[in-house]
């Protein structure tokens, strides 16, 4: 009678971002996959035992409760027949609190597995979003250059999603299902093994339609899927343009385009939808076939008075060829889910796959104390000196001062392996040196800086750093003595103190202030709101280019080590503002061995040294004065009848 | 929110009134089965009589296929309804925002945007084809198998009328205290978005600072925070199964034990006490299904919001005053007393006070620094945005009078962060004037000086950009934007910072080549001085004022900022310069 059991319908799990239902995905390697996968949810392989255990006697509660219909039927039946009333009664109780007993312990399962299952589905998902972040930031430049920023955004958003949905639900409802199907089968056969055979061929139709529903409706995923990402484009390209659709007075044409497209979604997902609807129905009713089926047949060996088969037996059996197909269907709703994860699941792998930045560099930076005599000692505490820590053999170093000086010795590099963007490049930047880059577009300044701090690392040549091969040294105190000032500057959520902070963390607020007063953001910064208590947002939108650059000089300037690299740091600022930092920028570069790539060539004019690059050459170096004299290139770039930006 | 939002399903009612009668007639069926199953235990299986079970055994296998039937049409059309609900949905959203001002677009900003018309209209779709299923099914289930047990034993009946309430009073209990938590553990998510989606953006600076391990503790918060949060919430939520359980359960036993006695007194038929315990179960599925609604709402209510804030969004500029027939007749110009801020509730105005006067056909150029809001002033023009207070004149007429497609068909701007569209160079062109010919279309592109860049693609005009122009270099990006709004032949040309990319020489040609197109009033913001020292007249800006007006060599000599300015870039560029 029960026929309904530990899988009733759960509610559903909150879903973090929406596009569930809409994906249609197939791992390459699930087998792998899968091992992989499993091998987090493993990590917690106590609490995941727990979980099966009770799933499975949760499961089995609802089969044996309606194997309990049996005995209290059949006890029903000789009350009637006998008149023995009394005994029939109490023995109905005594079943009836036996059957109350499993069902609490069913249910009393079900809440301990759900509980427990919370836990271990957030912390799998904790663990692999942890693992995927930490990786990333290991990763090299090289890999997030391949890459957008929404497609690695869907690692830790669609694909952990779908991941969640699988190790939350699927695992739990799969071993149910499994356990509740073996259960029901085991019941039936030993109930009547001939009405088993009937059943088994209704189960044959089943699966054959879970098949072709499962293939119809995989077609039309397939569909809404490329749907929904034609929409999803359209939608991006045409609201990032919104105001030139307005200037343009585009905005019919393209509310016509997007109908269109909107239109194929509308078709394509009406279709998918419909045949993931289409598949309840289906079984229910075919479980209502099987049991009419099942009950006439029964009916009619009971009639004809054979041995094996008595109502009691057929009343619970029936009862079971009612709780089968609901596992069923859901095994199969479950089954896209799973493989959707997998492929999810695939992708995060294959990010965790890809292999780290290389840092074999055994040379790191220690604070120093040079000694009357020239000799160098380490020092535990700052100093304000810092210097280079060569590991020598039986525990021994030497050490060297950390100067900033830059040489590169016949540089070649290339990006893709194939086209070189640097060639034969060699270059010195001697302590205290302001060294400027000029060229076209992709002629290579920024590829120099990039190749300095290891951003890439070369394939020919030797670039050495106060005399040391860089790859000698340890990256991170590698970076740690430059600092660089992009054009694109990047803040982040956060106070305005907080974001100059970033350069130096342990920096006091007075360290910050000065940082700011150098670059002249101090004064537009004490008229904000808060001052320098204002909260960022979005990557500081509500400040303007040119402010976030003077933010993003004073990060530098709190950094203060002895290389400076400057690409395009006040492409934004105005030359009047320009004019005004230039103190600030001054003082900022004093003792510093500093690369400055600009566009603007009034910037770059005060350099010890300019070098023009062209097609990954070096083509001209030489004073302001040298090149202008030379009437080459820069001069052509000086008298502005070359393209530069 | 939903008042607004429902009305949009109202074009495919059709559908969902088929669907609600095909769900009611699969119902229908389905609640009727168990009471045929029990007539086949009483009086077939207990009775003995074959032939009345083959009877009812075949009624009910005619009933499944009549119900597998009505099964695949309501899903057929729910589907239909619940996508054009969807369709519809979008559709409404991306025409608001077709109609949005700039201030619109400012205050939701475009990456939100873009989120209300993706994920949450997916989410709403998909929960609205849920509710459509479930509300009628749900019901309509509950009251007919009361109905029925109520037929089969009044008394029996009564255990889930005890059961029932109990269950749905600690569901709904649950949905309330859930919903908070739910709202919580959505705010860390989109925390939880952020935080990563800035540490992408800056992967250099934090590679250059050497700060992942900064970057890991942040990231360590937050992770911890959503997972903290969605613990809390969904704890509460599964607590839905075992009380659906225990509930099942407990009326099954109370069934069997009063039924049993009930049966052995001759006054109930075994079949009976197997009817109403599926009928118990189908109530209490109903309320499952009702509550499995109640959370499912939780979750679409953020996106139903978000998009019902689009489409409340009133478009802060209309022209439904305008004069249809009014055409620009020059490009005349004049502001008066013309003040603007941003948001009413700012305090300081980003424009205070401008009041000039431009000729048709003069040229004048715009100088001033970083946040002197000549941006700002130069999209007044088109009415990007209206004035906050004061008024603007264009060929005679104040701006309001003209339609907005009038207006901006004649008033032509560049834009500094100008977008090209996916598709072919010609196809981006044609947005300037859809009809244009081959030989306008070539004339323009000379004026731009983009003709000859294009022309050395292979395939010229037919050069397929990607999305957003990927494959053109900055300078030929904006030339190719220029050459549109040419296209456009406006009576007024406006080119804010547009020409920041293009080498000097370049520069000049196409100010040389624009000079020669007399009707049209050009103005022209730039940072180089060279680019505007040859225009008529020139505005200096300063802090959203006007701070001199005049030519160059006037200004040169009476204006300390422009002077101030000259100076810093004449030790530049322009010394020796060729301009």
């Amino acid at each position: 009678m029960a026929q309904h059991n530990s899988t009733a319908p759960k509610a559903a799990p909150p879903k973090g971002k929406p596009g569930m239902n809409m994906r249609f995905e197939r791992p390459k390697d699930a087998r792998k996959t899968f091992g992989r996968l499993i091998g987090y949810i493993f990590k917690q392989k106590y609490s995941l035992f727990l979980v099966v255990l009770l799933v499975i006697i949760s499961s089995l509660s609802g089969v044996t409760g309606t194997y309990m219909l049996k005995p209290i039927v059949k006890q029903l039946e000789i009350a009637l027949k006998n008149g023995d009333v009394g005994s029939c009664l109490s023995k109905i109780s005594f079943y009836l609190i036996l059957l109350a007993v499993v069902y609490l312990i069913g249910a009393a399962s079900q809440y301990i597995y759900s509980r427990i299952m919370i836990n271990v589905s957030h912390k799998t998902l904790y663990i692999i979003r942890k693992d995927l972040f930490e990786h990333l930031q290991s990763l090299p430049l090289e890999f997030f250059d391949k890459r957008t920023h929404g497609e690695l955004m869907s690692r830790f958003t669609n694909d952990v999603d779908t991941i969640r949905e699988a190790v939350s639900q699927g695992m739990v409802q799969a071993v149910s299902s499994l356990v509740t199907v073996a259960g029901t089968f085991i019941m039936m056969a030993v109930l009547s093994p001939v009405l088993l055979c009937l059943v088994l061929v209704m189960l044959a139709v089943m699966l054959f339609s879970v098949k072709i529903i499962g293939k119809k409706s995989s077609s039309f995923f397939k569909k809404q899927q490329q749907a929904v990402g034609a929409v999803n484009g359209y939608i991006e390209e045409h609201i990032e343009g919104q105001k030139v659709v307005k200037v343009f007075c585009r905005e019919e044409m393209v509310k016509e385009g997007f109908t269109k497209i909107n239109e194929e979604l509308r078709k394509a997902s009406a279709g998918a939808q419909t045949y993931a609807g289409v598949l309840m129905p289906v079984m229910g009713n075919l479980s209502y076939l099987n049991y009419a089926a099942t009950a006439t047949l029964g009916a009619a060996l009971i009639i004809k008075g054979v041995t094996f088969l008595d109502i009691a037996t057929l009343v619970s059996f029936l009862q079971y060829t009612r709780q089968f197909s609901q596992p069923i269907t859901q095994a199969s709703q479950q089954f896209n889910n799973m493989l959707a994860a997998l492929a999810g699941a695939e992708r995060i792998f294959s990010i965790l796959d890809e292999k780290p930045e290389n840092d074999d560099g055994g040379v790191t930076l220690v604070n120093a104390v040079v000694e009357d005599d020239g000799t160098i000692t380490e020092c535990p505490d700052y100093t304000g000196t810092w210097a280079w820590k060569r590991p020598g053999l039986d525990n021994g170093a030497s050490y060297t001062l950390l100067k900033g000086d830059v040489r590169f010795y016949n540089v070649t590099f290339s990006y893709d392996g194939k086209k070189d963007v640097l060639s034969d490049v060699s270059l010195y930047a001697k302590p205290g040196e302001k060294i400027a880059l000029v060229g076209s577009t992709g002629a290579g300044k920024t590829t120099v800086t990039n190749l300095l701090n290891r951003f890439y690392d070369i394939s020919e040549g030797t670039i050495t750093y106060d005399g040391i091969d860089i790859k000698q040294i340890k990256k991170d105190d590698l970076r740690f003595s430059l600092a660089m000032v992009l054009q694109d500057t990047h803040l982040f959520t956060g106070t305005v103190e907080e974001n100059i902070r970033y350069g130096k963390l342990n920096a006091s607020f007075e360290e910050v202030k000065s940082a700011a007063c150098l670059a002249n953001a101090d004064s537009f910064i004490t008229r904000l709101p808060e001052g320098y208590n204002t909260v960022l947002t979005g990557d500081g939108d509500n400040l303007s280019q040119g402010q976030r650059q003077l933010l993003s000089i004073a990060r530098a300037a709190i950094a203060n080590p002895p290389v400076l690299i400057l690409d395009e740091a006040t492409s934004s600022i105005d030359t009047r503002t320009e004019k005004l930092i230039e103190k600030g920028m001054d003082k900022l570069m004093e003792g510093k061995t500093v690369f400055v790539i600009a566009h603007r060539l009034s910037t770059v004019r005060s350099s010890k040294a300019i070098l023009v690059l062209e097609n990954g050459k070096i083509t001209e170096r030489g004073s302001h004065e040298e090149l202008l004299a030379l009437k080459g290139k820069y001069y052509q770039f000086y008298t502005g009848s070359l393209e530069l930006s | 929110m939903i008042r607004k939002i429902l009305p949009l399903a109202k074009k495919y009612s059709f559908f969902g009134i088929l669907s609600a009668l095909s769900i009611a007639i699969e119902v229908a069926i389905e609640v009727r089965i168990p009471f045929l199953l029990s007539k086949i235990i009483n009086n077939g299986i207990m009775g003995n009589d074959f032939e009345l079970v083959k009877t009812l055994g075949l009624k009910m296998i005619l009933m499944a296929i009549i119900s597998l039937f009505f099964g695949m049409l309501a899903s057929r059309f729910s589907a239909l309804f619940g996508t054009g609900f969807g369709f519809e949905c979008r559709k409404a959203l991306f025409a608001r925002i077709q109609d949005f001002a700039f201030s619109n677009i400012d205050k939701f900003g475009t990456p939100s945007l873009i989120t209300r018309l993706t994920s949450d209209t997916n989410m709403l779709q998909i929960v609205f084809m849920m509710v459509v299923r479930i509300c009628v099914r749900a019901p309509l289930m509950f009251v007919m198998a009361i109905i029925y047990a109520v037929k089969i034993n009044t008394r029996l009946s009564a255990v889930f009328l005890l059961v029932a309430p109990v269950m749905a009073i600690s569901i709904i209990l649950i949905g309330r205290a859930a919903h908070p938590r739910f709202r919580r553990m959505f705010e860390k998510y989109d925390g939880f978005n952020l935080s990563i989606q800035e540490n992408l953006a800056a992967v250099r600076v934090v590679k250059a600072f050497v700060r992942a391990r900064h970057e890991k503790e942040k990231f360590e918060a937050s992770n911890n925070e959503l997972r903290e949060a969605s613990i809390f919430a969904e704890k509460l939520i599964i607590l839905n199964g075992p009380i659906m359980s225990v509930s099942m359960y407990s009326s099954i036993v109370v069934i069997i034990l009063l039924g049993s006695r009930l049966i052995v007194r001759g006054l109930l038929a075994v079949g009976d006490l197997s009817a109403i315990i599926s009928y118990v179960s189908q109530i209490l599925m109903s309320l499952m299904m009702i509550s499995m609604i109640l959370v499912m709402s939780v979750m679409a209510k953020a996106s139903l919001n978000r998009i019902g804030e689009v489409l409340d969004e009133i478009p802060a500029i209309s022209d439904d005053a305008a004069d249809k027939s009014l055409r620009v007749e020059n490009g005349s110009i004049e502001m008066k007393n013309v003040c603007f801020k941003y948001s009413l509730e700012a305090e300081r105005n980003v424009l205070h006070n401008i009041n000039v006067k431009i000729n048709s056909g003069e040229t004048i150029g715009i100088i001033g620094g970083t946040g002197s809001a000549k941006t700002t002033l130069v999209q007044l023009i088109p009415r990007l945005y209206d004035v906050t207070s004061g008024e603007i004149f264009v060929g005679g007429h104040p701006i309001k009078e003209y339609t907005l497609e009038n207006l901006r068909n004649s008033v032509s701007m560049v834009l500094q962060n100008n977008v090209l569209f996916s598709g072919t160079i010609g196809d981006n062109l044609l947005w300037g004037d859809e009809n244009a010919s081959d030989e306008e279309i070539e004339k323009a592109c000379e004026t731009a000086q983009a003709l000859s860049f294009i022309r050395s693609f292979p395939d010229g005009f037919d050069t397929d950009l990607g999305q957003g122009g990927v494959n053109l270099s900055g300078g030929q990006k904006q030339r190719l934007t220029i050459a549109r709004a040419l296209l456009k032949k406006p009576k007024i040309l406006i080119l804010d910072d547009s020409t920041s990319a293009i080498d000097t020489v370049t520069d000049k040609a196409l100010r040389d080549a624009l000079n020669k197109q007399k009707d049209i009033t050009r103005i022209i913001i730039a940072q180089r001085i060279a680019s505007v020292t040859d225009a008529d007249r020139i505005i200096v800006l300063d802090d959203g004022k006007i701070n001199g007006i005049g030519t160059h060599s006037q200004l040169l000599k009476e204006n300390e900022i422009y002077k101030e300015v000259y100076l810093s870039q004449q030790e530049g560029a322009n010394k020796n310069g060729a301009a």
